[in-house]
């Protein structure tokens, strides 16, 4: 169990140290982001929707495809030159790659959100001070769900024929248990309700992470041939 | 190829189907520790199917293959014991060569990695470019990065797939002392090439693959290189 | 492809179905004629959840033994569930603008459904994406099971989402206790369209098999 997760961290180490040094998928995700949230200001009446009301949804579907692009690159940066091979010749468990790759990723999609909160507050004048760090968990545990479900999406589209086509059309459907309880749990909190108000959303997320990071992590290995 | 006892990797029968078609079709081979099995064969006979089932890519359709005593598909201990040189490089581009080899040293779980990338980098001869990245490297040398990767763990089989692609004449040189040096250090090789002299020069016993079998086999010790190489020239026109 | 006896068997079966629904059913006293949809809809919603729990029960079989015949029977039930499922889409908003009022209402059994559509549809497009038959038997296998592991917690999210949002008030959507009559011939529309799957199901499996036989998966070999 050590071995496989000291295996995981190795290979997270060296995507994030490839994304770090490229830095291509952070920025266009980065910038995404920043744009959507521009996008969706223009596309808002803000005479009928108040701020407060909008900004939970443009989060979450801000995070749903920019977390896609990085979730993408995930497999992708294996493709070139085969290193995938070279993993999985190589003694580490399979869950570990797996694992490497999610964590990576989950990396990828924090920092996203680490940018995308703030910007979202400062552009609709919304006041996170108190609120900053139940939205931080939430933002947290509903990573940790995309992520899961994502990686183990991205691996298997690479290999398809469609490609990074395939990808949100696999993934999306499961965001939906993601996002509604992230984004409904995101509105309690901005609109100055309690942490228990979202209570019920909250143990949904969690349940939705704990399941699926177990299914896909198992899951993995079975799309391998072996 | 007589000699089966204490055989390092042994295969029997050994098939693997692509829907119909055989891509490997019954191949019997077994080659000792400190033996190098050079491999001739037109495009598409196989060899490279064959190869990736040997390094647990890929999952027989029947038939038997053994590394050691564990029999394929194994698990990590036999890949452990196991050094693949693909026609592609398994290199990072983003990663430096160091960077790459050291990340193979850690994945084989080598306990002295920074010393072993080290030595694999110095035996490709390629430790003064180790800092560039692999993406500023000619195709040459990374092939000396991919080669240092794939034997950074000092494996007891070498499974090697056409190493020869794109190296000058000193990286050449020094992947023929490299698999020559593993060689006798214990090593198992078997070596994938379409170059008849290149391959001989290095092995011990040689065969000929084609559509999937081993057509002929022999060993190159009293074989006469010029023989060989016309049979297999011959082989290569008939089907072509 | 020659008709079966099965699927005649079904297509009649449905037929009568339809005839004692229209002609031989009294019609519900508050909703009327646009109640007699529940015939179709309310089996097909039934048939449609049947396939796809086909789909994940087979997809477990297929990673656990790794049998040509489990993959076909997953890509078959996945086709024809897919298909029950798009009658489900559609009845629902015609039997729902005359009685709610609007043809689409984000009712969590209607909401449900659209979601099993996607992920449907997209394990379809899966496996149309690739070549190498066991891979492909596989990676569907894989989206099978998580599939049908999603199902609870899209049903719950919209079910929350429903109950914790007002809503405007409708008419309930799970009508009450049906009378002898009605009941009797639901119960037949049950049985006939279940028939209709199972025909269906063999026919596309036939298929499968027909292709896959002039078809011999050729894959990568790289």
């Amino acid at each position: 169990m050590v071995e496989v997760l000291r295996d995981a961290w190795l290979i997270a180490k060296k995507d994030l140290a490839i994304e770090f040094r490229t830095r291509s998928a952070f920025f266009s995700a980065l910038v995404f982001a920043l744009l959507g949230i521009v996008i969706f200001y223009f596309a808002w009446d803000s005479s009928a929707v108040s701020a407060i009301d909008l900004a939970p949804g443009v989060l979450w579907v801000i995070f749903t495809f920019s977390g896609m692009l990085g979730m993408h690159r995930s497999f992708s940066v294996e493709q070139p030159d085969r290193g995938i091979d070279g993993l999985l010749a190589s003694p580490v468990a399979r869950e570990s790659i797996f694992l490497g790759k999610a964590l990576a990723n989950l990396v990828f999609v924090v920092a996203v959100q680490a940018v995308a909160i703030p910007s979202v507050a400062l552009f609709y004048g919304l006041p996170l001070g108190n609120v900053w760090l139940p939205l931080a968990g939430i933002a947290l545990l509903a990573a940790i769900g995309l992520v899961s479900v994502g990686t183990l999406f991205s691996a298997m589209a690479v290999n398809t024929r469609l490609a990074e086509l395939l990808l949100p059309m696999l993934s999306l459907p499961f965001f939906v248990p993601v996002v509604i309880p992230a984004a409904q749990a995101t509105a309690k909190l901005m609109s100055g309700r309690p942490v228990g108000d979202a209570g019920a959303w909250l143990k949904l997320l969690l349940a939705f992470d704990i399941v699926f990071v177990v299914a896909c992590t198992l899951a993995y290995p079975f799309t391998l041939e072996e | 190829m007589t000699n089966e006892s204490g055989a390092v990797v042994v295969t029997a029968n050994l098939s693997r189907t692509f829907g119909r078609r055989k891509a490997v079709d019954g191949v019997t081979l077994a080659v000792d520790a400190g033996n190098t099995l050079a491999l001739f064969g037109p495009n598409g006979a196989g060899k490279t199917t064959l190869l990736r089932v040997l390094s647990g890519l890929l999952k027989p359709t029947s038939g038997f293959a053994r590394i050691g005593d564990t029999k394929l598909p194994g698990g990590p201990e036999i890949r452990r014991r196991v050094g693949v040189i693909s026609h592609h490089t398994l290199l990072y581009e983003a990663l430096t060569a160091r960077e790459n080899v050291e990340f193979t040293a850690r994945l084989y779980g080598v306990r002295d990695f920074r010393e072993a990338t080290e030595r694999a980098l110095g035996r490709m001869r390629i430790l003064d470019r180790a800092e560039t990245p692999v993406r500023a490297l000619s195709r040459g040398l990374r092939q000396r990065v991919s080669i240092a990767r794939a034997t950074v763990h000092e494996p007891q089989v070498i499974l090697a797939d056409e190493p020869f692609t794109g190296l000058d004449i000193l990286g050449a040189a020094a992947l023929s002392d490299l698999l020559n040096d593993l060689r006798h250090h214990g090593a198992a090789v078997i070596l994938v090439t379409h170059n008849v002299d290149e391959g001989l020069a290095l092995a011990t016993h040689a065969a000929i693959m084609d559509r999937g079998r081993i057509v002929v086999t022999d060993e190159t010790v009293g074989l006469d290189k010029q023989t060989f190489a016309d049979r297999y020239r011959q082989l290569v026109a008939q089907d072509g | 492809m020659k008709p079966t006896p099965l699927s005649l068997a079904a297509v009649a079966a449905v037929l009568v179905t339809f005839v004692r629904a229209i002609f031989f059913t009294p019609l519900e006293a508050t909703q009327g004629p646009a109640q007699k949809i529940l015939y179709v809809h309310a089996p097909a919603a039934w048939v449609a959840f049947m396939a796809f729990g086909l789909v994940g029960l087979t997809s477990v079989l297929y990673l656990w033994l790794k049998e040509d015949r489990l993959d076909r029977v997953a890509e078959s039930s996945a086709e024809v569930g897919v298909v029950f499922t798009t009658v489900v889409l559609i009845t629902g908003p015609l039997w729902g603008k005359p009685i709610w009022g609007a043809y689409w209402t984000w009712d969590a059994r209607l909401t449900l459904t659209l979601f099993l559509w996607f992920v449907y549809v997209a394990y379809i497009v899966l496996r149309g994406a690739i070549d190498d038959r066991a891979m492909r038997a596989r990676y569907s296998a894989v989206l099978g099971i998580l599939g049908s592991l999603l199902i609870p917690f899209i049903h719950l999210s919209v079910y929350l989402f429903r109950t914790l949002h007002p809503q405007p008030i409708l008419m309930k959507p799970s009508a009450p206790s049906l009378p002898g009559e009605m009941l009797a011939t639901l119960l037949l529309a049950f049985a006939s369209f279940t028939l209709l799957y199972v025909a269906l199901l063999r026919a596309r499996y036939r298929y499968a098999v027909e292709r896959d036989d002039a078809h011999p998966a050729e894959a990568y070999d790289a």
